[in-house]
């Protein structure tokens, strides 16, 4: 029986699971079409108040439940940013899932889960605890991604997400136990204690293993099959979540793991993550030339910025792991304000998803045109926009641990990105107006595209709290 | 009291309170808010100007420390600062980029016609950032300065080009972005090194030397683009040609400059042995541009295309004057950017007076001009003069003195350079017969107007500008000199230095 103080650490996870539980009743004894309102605001309320609790019980470096689930500064960053990622999903996603008829009190209350399985993913320090964070994050994933049951591209999104999530748990859970059968423990602590000077190969094939079912889960190259079918066929407020929420705590978890049980054998990974990163950033930026769909678009761009998050950990040093929290922070907040384009893009009732319907938008929307022009500045690296401090600080590992080749790439790569997204913006100002889209594109969405591009934009002005904030949460992962 | 101020950056920001205020109070009406946003830029634009007058006149030119200095931090955990400060390389800069901003607004009043609030907006906020960029003492905030200018740009060419626009606009983005990036990575090296972005503490910094051959390749990649130098110019011809016409005059007139900048500011302080080393590699490169594009302009058709091939042939002058070294060579090719800054700008506003009303920038379109227009014939005759460098207008200052500084190092560089000059006195006077002189047979000219009060009022500015350089240039060079002097003399200590590290291993060995 574990006594109390022990949970404490916990208690914003406890807090959320057992407010989904409730919220899960509320919607049963609620009428039926006044459920999914509800438990809608419930939901973004009980995210806020996890997100408060997880400031405010922050407090240096705490374990629970026998050591298997840590809080530290990083974990306290990782779960803001994705609490945050959740919050501004449900916030923008509102008007939409009354309009397509996926306004039922599952949806987000399964958002809920999701981010638990997340805030369990980031904080965990043993290979089991990982596990379970991820299959209930993964789990609660598949089911929003099919979430439009009606339709026919959300559900096969659904199946296919769910067969090759399936199949990457396993290649990680294989990993995790070829792991524990050569070193003897599934705690983070014992193998990082255990693991150096000469290690036996099955330990190397296990740690393969583990990659490349973190690397599914980042969808980084050569694991990132799945991306642009699930992003093109899930509900576009899901494919939002998928790019975000996901994204940062399966990061989160390449860094902990990585730097902490596998901190000494940095040698041997790192290869293999300069080789994914690359190849992330090369496909990212080639493949995404040829898309004409634009949430397809957005999953070559994701894929591309996990390469460039990914140099970040190459570097394996906290200057690395200060620049993947920075610039997964920017990515946040760039990648919800682009979903929020597209999710206003709405022409007599339907959604539109080509990029080129977005022709001429900065005469007819020019708000939401230079919203989304400031949005693609930034994933271009341009500066002054927040993107470019994103690539910043990871090229200024790079260039610290010396991996000249990797930042030369990256940055070639990213004149190639940067083609693509100023091919967006010249539809958006150099073509000639298409059919206007439906106005107006709602509150929830009106203020997320604000507060995301102001962000965006004037982020220079004040970089100090993300910095100093990120500095922080990198120095708690190499504290030992 | 002005050095209390803040001048820089009261002159750097000033434009964006400009932009501000177009975008809270032109409203209403669209002709209301195309007007409202032409009469802010334009007060905004020569309040700024004003401000930079300011800067020129408490400029202090006895020394070569920077002046005007302003030091915020700004990103502490990385010692990346605000810095701001002017020297005598940097200062005629500023001023000829608020000098041409108010010329590029009044030039557009009547040209543009859709979005008029947008294109002002872009403008003002390519002032920024290009003061800002030749302002900046820390690299970091150098950079982003640097980059930024390519958001305006890209738009101005995109929105309000030509038929070719979209190509041009992407070319010119791309082709800078990829120079740029790769100056990124050496300015973060840079920071590895010394620990520091602050550019006045780098120029102190000694690299070694296998460091400092690649950092120079870096650099070189961003300026030589930004110049253009031979055989990356090709972005330049096609962003000429496709831009409006003021943004052609801020491309010709500042854009370009930010490369021999770069050069000046970066490339020979910080990195003199890898100068040294590379000198005859650039000089051939400025060499081909010199003869090679002057030949390619003698061939164009197109008005604008001719002009641009021009400025990469003025721009291979200063290239070859900067790496030249010396003196005279260095104060000539300030000066011959100076002068290129206005009259290849003034060239391109005296292509976009006929093109504003005959639509074509063909020159066999004309002909004759001089019997209906006589004030364009006489404007368009005193910036061409300048253009081929006739003594008594700016061209000929720079020009000549970087021919003494070239001939001082080699005979031979000089005398393939005075080919240049021979060349451009061709395709100028060349462009001038054919567009200007013989019958005016043409049934479209027979009516055309000559310049209105606006662009006599657009060009005055810059007649005076171009004579007062070319016959009393002492102003200019004194405010130069010596922080020429100091940069050529901390050059050549710096390769002594070098030399004498190697004789004495020579000698120990």
């Amino acid at each position: 029986m574990t006594d109390l103080p022990q949970m404490m650490p916990a208690a914003p996870e406890i807090f959320l699971a057992v407010a989904g539980m409730l919220l899960m009743m509320v919607g049963v004894f609620t009428r039926e079409e006044r459920a999914a309102q509800r438990v809608h605001l419930l939901s973004l309320a009980v995210l806020v108040i996890t997100m408060a609790m997880v400031g405010i019980l922050n407090g240096g470096k705490a374990m629970a439940f026998g050591g298997v689930f840590l809080a530290d500064d990083f974990a306290a960053f990782m779960k803001v940013l994705a609490i945050l990622g959740a919050v501004l999903v449900l916030v923008m996603g509102r008007s939409y899932v009354v309009r397509e008829g996926m306004a039922r009190f599952e949806y987000p209350i399964l958002i809920l889960f999701a981010t638990l399985g997340m805030m369990m993913m980031i904080s965990a320090n043993d290979l089991i605890a990982l596990y379970l964070g991820l299959e209930l994050q993964s789990l609660s994933l598949y089911v929003i991604a099919a979430f439009k049951r009606d339709a026919m591209r959300s559900s096969e999104a659904g199946l296919k997400y769910f067969v090759l999530g399936a199949l990457s748990s396993g290649m990680l859970l294989y990993g995790c136990s070829l792991i524990y059968g050569f070193a003897g423990s599934t705690s983070f602590e014992t193998l990082a204690r255990v693991l150096g000077g000469d290690i036996p190969v099955g330990l190397i094939v296990g740690l393969v293993f583990l990659l490349a079912g973190l690397a599914f889960k980042v969808s980084a190259v050569p694991f990132h099959m799945w991306t642009p079918d699930v992003y093109e066929g899930a509900p576009t407020p899901v494919t939002a979540f998928f790019s975000i929420a996901p994204k940062i705590a399966a990061i989160a978890l390449f860094l902990r793991v990585m730097t902490g049980p596998f901190g000494e054998l940095v040698e041997e990974w790192r290869q293999i993550i300069i080789f994914i990163s690359i190849l992330s950033m090369s496909l990212g930026a080639f493949a995404a030339i040829a898309q004409t769909n634009i949430k397809r678009l957005m999953a070559y761009s994701s894929i591309g910025h996990v390469g460039y998050a990914l140099i970040g950990l190459a570097a394996g040093t906290h200057v690395g792991v200060r620049g993947v929290l920075i610039y997964m922070a920017i990515y946040l907040a760039m990648n919800a304000g682009t979903f929020a384009c597209i999710l206003a893009m709405r022409r007599k009732g339907e959604m539109v998803e080509e990029i080129s319907d977005l022709a001429g938008l900065s005469r007819s929307k020019p708000g939401m045109a230079l919203a989304m022009m400031i949005f693609m500045f930034s994933m271009a690296g341009v500066p002054p926009t927040a993107g470019f401090f994103g690539k910043l600080y990871v090229f200024l590992a790079a260039i610290e641990a010396e991996l000249y080749t990797l930042a030369v790439i990256g940055v070639v790569t990213s004149v190639v990105g940067a083609f693509y997204y100023l091919r967006i913006i010249k539809i958006m100002y150099f073509d000639e107006p298409a059919e206007e889209f439906d106005t107006p594109i709602g509150r929830g969405l009106g203020s997320v595209l604000t507060v995301t591009g102001i962000v965006t934009l004037f982020f220079f002005l004040w970089p100090a709290p993300l910095l100093d904030g990120a500095a922080q949460a990198a120095a708690a992962l190499f504290a030992g | 009291m002005a050095g209390a101020m803040p001048l820089l950056s009261i002159t750097t920001f000033t434009p964006l309170v400009g932009v501000l205020a177009i975008l809270l109070f032109a409203r209403g009406t669209p002709e209301e808010v195309a007007r409202n946003s032409r009469w802010g830029a334009l007060w905004t634009s020569i309040f700024t100007f004003a401000i930079s007058i300011l800067i020129w006149a408490n400029f202090d030119t006895k020394t070569a420390e920077f002046q005007f200095t302003e030091k915020v931090d700004w990103i502490p955990a990385f010692k990346i600062s605000y810095h701001m400060g002017v020297d005598g390389i940097s200062m005629f800069f500023v001023l000829l980029t608020t000098l041409l901003t108010p010329v590029c607004v009044l030039a557009s009043w009547r040209a543009i016609e859709g979005r008029v609030k947008e294109y002002m907006i872009s403008f003002l906020v390519l002032e920024t950032m290009l003061v800002g960029m030749f302002c900046a003492l820390d690299l970091i905030t150098f950079y982003i300065f640097f980059e930024g200018v390519l958001i305006p740009m890209f738009l101005i060419i995109g929105v309000w080009g030509g038929p070719r626009k979209v190509y041009a606009a992407f070319k010119f983005f791309l082709f800078t972005l990829l120079g740029s990036v790769l100056m990124l990575l050496a300015i973060l090296t840079m920071y590895f090194q010394v620990g520091t972005t602050d550019i006045p503490t780098l120029m102190e910094a000694n690299f070694p030397r296998g460091l400092q051959i690649w950092m120079w390749l870096a650099f070189f990649a961003s300026f030589a683009v930004k110049v253009p130098m031979w055989p990356v110019h090709t972005w330049l011809p096609d962003a000429h040609v496709e831009a409006p016409t003021a943004g052609s005059v801020m491309l010709a007139g500042v854009l370009l400059k930010m490369g021999g900048y770069g050069f000046l500011r970066f490339s020979l302080p910080m990195m003199p042995l890898a100068s040294e080393f590379f000198t005859p590699f650039v000089f051939a490169l400025s060499i081909v541009a010199v003869i090679y594009t002057s030949l390619v302009a003698l061939a164009q058709t197109d008005m604008k295309k001719l002009i641009a091939y021009s400025s990469v042939a003025h721009m291979g002058f200063v290239t070859c004057g900067i790496f030249v070294a010396n003196q005279e060579a260095v104060a000539g090719a300030i000066i011959q950017m100076l002068s290129h800054g206005v009259v290849s700008a003034a060239l391109f506003l005296i292509v976009g007076v006929v093109y504003d009303r005959i639509h074509s920038r063909d020159i066999a379109t004309y002909g004759g001009l001089v019997h209906r227009m006589p004030v364009y014939a006489t404007v368009f005759m005193l910036f061409m003069l300048a253009s081929v460098g006739l003594p008594g207008t700016s061209g000929f200052v720079g020009e000549i003195l970087v021919l003494v500084g070239t001939f001082k190092i080699s005979t031979w560089v000089a005398a393939l350079m005075a080919t240049g000059m021979i060349l451009g006195a061709a395709y100028m006077l060349y462009l001038y017969r054919r567009v200007i002189f013989g019958e005016l047979t043409k049934e479209e000219l027979k009516e055309i107007l000559d310049l209105s009060p606006r662009e006599i009022a657009v060009f005055a500015p810059l007649i005076v500008v171009v004579l007062w350089m070319g016959i009393y240039p002492m102003p200019f060079l004194d405010a130069i000199e010596v922080s020429v002097a100091n940069l050529v003399g901390e050059y050549s200590t710096a390769l002594a230095a070098a030399d004498g590290a190697h004789f004495t291993l020579a000698g120990q060995r």
